[in-house]
């Protein structure tokens, strides 16, 4: 099911110039979303903006009836909705896509002892910290690998902690291990049995690369330009072994041995 | 409630807002988020006879009160959408009409065919306008004679209402419409997308794969309204009005133009709930000034 509606903006935190965190909440029980969904954002106000923004669920929390997006501010609509104030309206269709798949879609038995692995990169750890804790509810022990350009750029590590063992690397060395996620002596053992993947293409390339050298399996999800993001203006398709897919309908999540990336 | 009702050809329509090919999908699509059964009909994405994988990503766009896409027609084919689509879709309690498309006089022939037997399908729209295909598509709807050909050859085989879908990248849209007209067509729609492009400086490259595509949305709404206005005056069938509308008042202007329906596109992508709240919007408008019927606003002394 869908939805169209008003949500309001509770709070907005402005973690550092290129991110802002909006906390929405709605006027009844907000409906069942799982980690790796999206909503389609309107952005009002902003006259060069008129198509809506796809952005991912980065958390539900039940308790506050919120639904949390992490903005990262790349252009007028994103920096726009990092501007939003407690109280303003902000209109989405939700939730929209498919989400990651879960440890029962994935292994024949239920066994809390697998090892999975969450990897993000800037931005794209937005859709993990809700994984995370589905993962952890389920009594999973998620581990966050985290990377990006600098410090500044490693975001909600509080967050993640609270669900799972977490490990950084920035490029600039400025906190956790110096280098790219790829290189972290984390993946040395490659004792890994599930990859999840977000963030900037080549990150996901070069992840996806080393889950197929360790044959383990895994999935990606994937930030294609759209345009409805409910699967009609065909804009969006990614390329993947069975022809033509619409990351809105049949994404955001890919399998990466569904993908003809060149890994 | 002021009367609503339209005809083209044979055919009636509870209102004249009607869903452009390629935006809408099969309805279903929406079917969560409004009551299709208010909507005046639905012309489902561009079919042809053969399956179309489309163009490379990227395929879209956004430009100042615009985008620009580069689709290219994917759809799985005729076939395919009999077996699997018709039968999700021949309930749906509007007008579902599907919007054709060819590379060849003799794809355009066969698939129409197809459609014609089908029940639920009461009309098509011959999409010869499409900008973003290497053959075929807008090749047709750019010189009369050959928008006339196939008009010609689907008219033998097609016995409903049949629709066919202008395109403004020409030097006279009038000419292609009275063409149209003399070999059959009950209606022309237009207008189809504008041939468009746009470049991303920082890569330096096109920032559609295939350099140009089609635009659409309310940038395009003034040379749409233009065009829906001189083609009215000169032909005799029904005008569809197409190209930006966004709410009741652009509909009501192409209206006043001359156009007997309208269709609404890009609009969808921001608010899928827009056809409904331009529906309630033209009833308004005609209570407000006292007019009975939409049918008065038709074609207008300006
Ligand atoms: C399923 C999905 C989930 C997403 N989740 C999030 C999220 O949780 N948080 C978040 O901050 N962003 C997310 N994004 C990306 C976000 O939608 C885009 O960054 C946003 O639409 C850009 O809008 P803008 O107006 O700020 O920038 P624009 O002015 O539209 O673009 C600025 C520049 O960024 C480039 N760009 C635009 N869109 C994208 C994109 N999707 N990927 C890469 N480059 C792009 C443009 O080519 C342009 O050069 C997601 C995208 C998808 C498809
Ligand atoms: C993503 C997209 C896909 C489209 N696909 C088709 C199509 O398959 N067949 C067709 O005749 N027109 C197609 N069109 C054109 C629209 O039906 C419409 O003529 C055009 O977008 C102008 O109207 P608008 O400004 O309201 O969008 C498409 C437009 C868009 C934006
Ligand atoms: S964004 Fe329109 S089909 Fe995916």
């Amino acid at each position: 099911m869908r939805y169209i509606g008003d949500w309001v903006v509770k709070e907005n935190y402005r973690i550092h110039d290129h991110y802002s965190l909006l906390k929405l909440t709605l006027d009844k029980e907000i409906p069942e979303m799982m980690p790796g969904q999206f909503v389609q954002v309107r952005v009002d106000d902003s006259p060069s903006t008129f198509l809506r923004r796809p952005i991912s669920v980065h958390f539900i929390d039940r308790q506050a009836n919120e639904l949390w997006l992490l903005i990262q501010i790349i252009g007028d609509g994103t920096r726009r909705l990092a501007k939003s104030r407690p109280g303003d309206s902000i209109n989405l269709i939700y939730p929209l896509g498919n989400g990651f798949s879960l440890p029962e879609d994935i292994f024949s038995a239920p066994d809390t002892n697998k090892k999975l692995l969450l990897v993000g990169g800037g931005g794209g750890v937005a859709p993990l910290l809700y994984l995370g804790a589905r993962l952890s509810a389920l009594n999973y022990k998620p581990v966050f690998l985290s990377g990006a350009r600098s410090q500044n750029d490693l975001l909600q590590i509080d967050e993640f902690r609270k669900f799972g063992t977490v490990y950084l690397a920035t490029e600039d060395g400025s906190c956790g291990e110096k280098g790219f996620v790829t290189n972290h002596s984390i993946l040395e053992s490659g004792d890994f049995d599930y990859l999840y993947i977000c963030g900037p293409k080549p990150m996901m390339i070069a992840v996806a690369k080393y889950a197929r050298q360790h044959s383990i399996p895994g999935e990606v999800s994937l930030e294609n330009t759209m345009a409805c993001g409910m699967g009609v203006c065909l804009c969006c398709v990614e390329k993947t072994v069975s022809g033509n897919m619409r990351t809105c309908i049949e994404g955001p999540i890919f399998n990466i041995n569904t993908l003809t990336w060149q890994i | 409630m002021a009367n609503l009702n339209v005809s083209i050809g044979n055919l009636k329509f509870k209102n004249p807002v009607l869903m452009a090919s390629g935006t809408f999908g099969y309805g279903i699509e929406f079917e969560d988020l409004i009551d299709l059964s208010q909507i005046g009909g639905i012309f489902v994405k561009g079919t042809t006879l053969h399956p179309r994988e489309g163009n490379d990503y990227p395929r879209m766009a956004e430009t100042a009160s615009g985008m620009l896409n580069a689709v290219g027609l994917q759809n799985k084919g005729v076939d395919y959408f009999i077996s699997y689509i018709y039968p999700a879709i021949k309930n749906i309690d509007t007008r579902m009409m599907v919007n054709v498309s060819g590379s060849t006089i003799e794809e355009y022939v066969a698939c129409a065919e197809k459609i014609d037997a089908l029940e639920k399908i009461p009309a098509i729209e011959l999409n010869i306008s499409c900008p973003n295909v290497k053959q075929g598509g807008m090749a047709f709807g750019i010189d009369s004679a050959s928008a006339a050909q196939v008009v010609k050859a689907v008219r033998k085989v097609y016995h409903k209402v049949l629709i066919v879908k202008l395109t403004p990248n020409v030097t006279d849209v009038t000419e292609i419409a009275k063409a149209v007209e003399t070999e059959g067509a009950d209606a022309v729609s237009l207008i189809n997308t504008l041939l468009g492009m746009a470049i991303n400086v920082e890569k330096r490259k096109s920032a559609l794969s295939t350099i140009t595509g089609g635009l659409s949305g309310p940038c395009i709404k003034p040379i749409a309204l233009q065009m829906v206005y001189r083609t009215s005056k000169v032909v005799k069938i029904p005008v569809i009005g197409i190209g930006g509308i966004l709410n009741w008042k652009d509909a009501v202007e192409f209206i006043l133009a001359g156009a007997t329906a309208i269709q609404i596109g890009t609009a969808n992508f921001i608010d899928p709930t827009v056809s409904i709240k331009t529906i309630e919007g033209i009833d308004n408008y005609l209570n407000k000034h006292g007019f009975k019927s939409v049918k008065e606003l038709i074609n207008y002394e300006l």
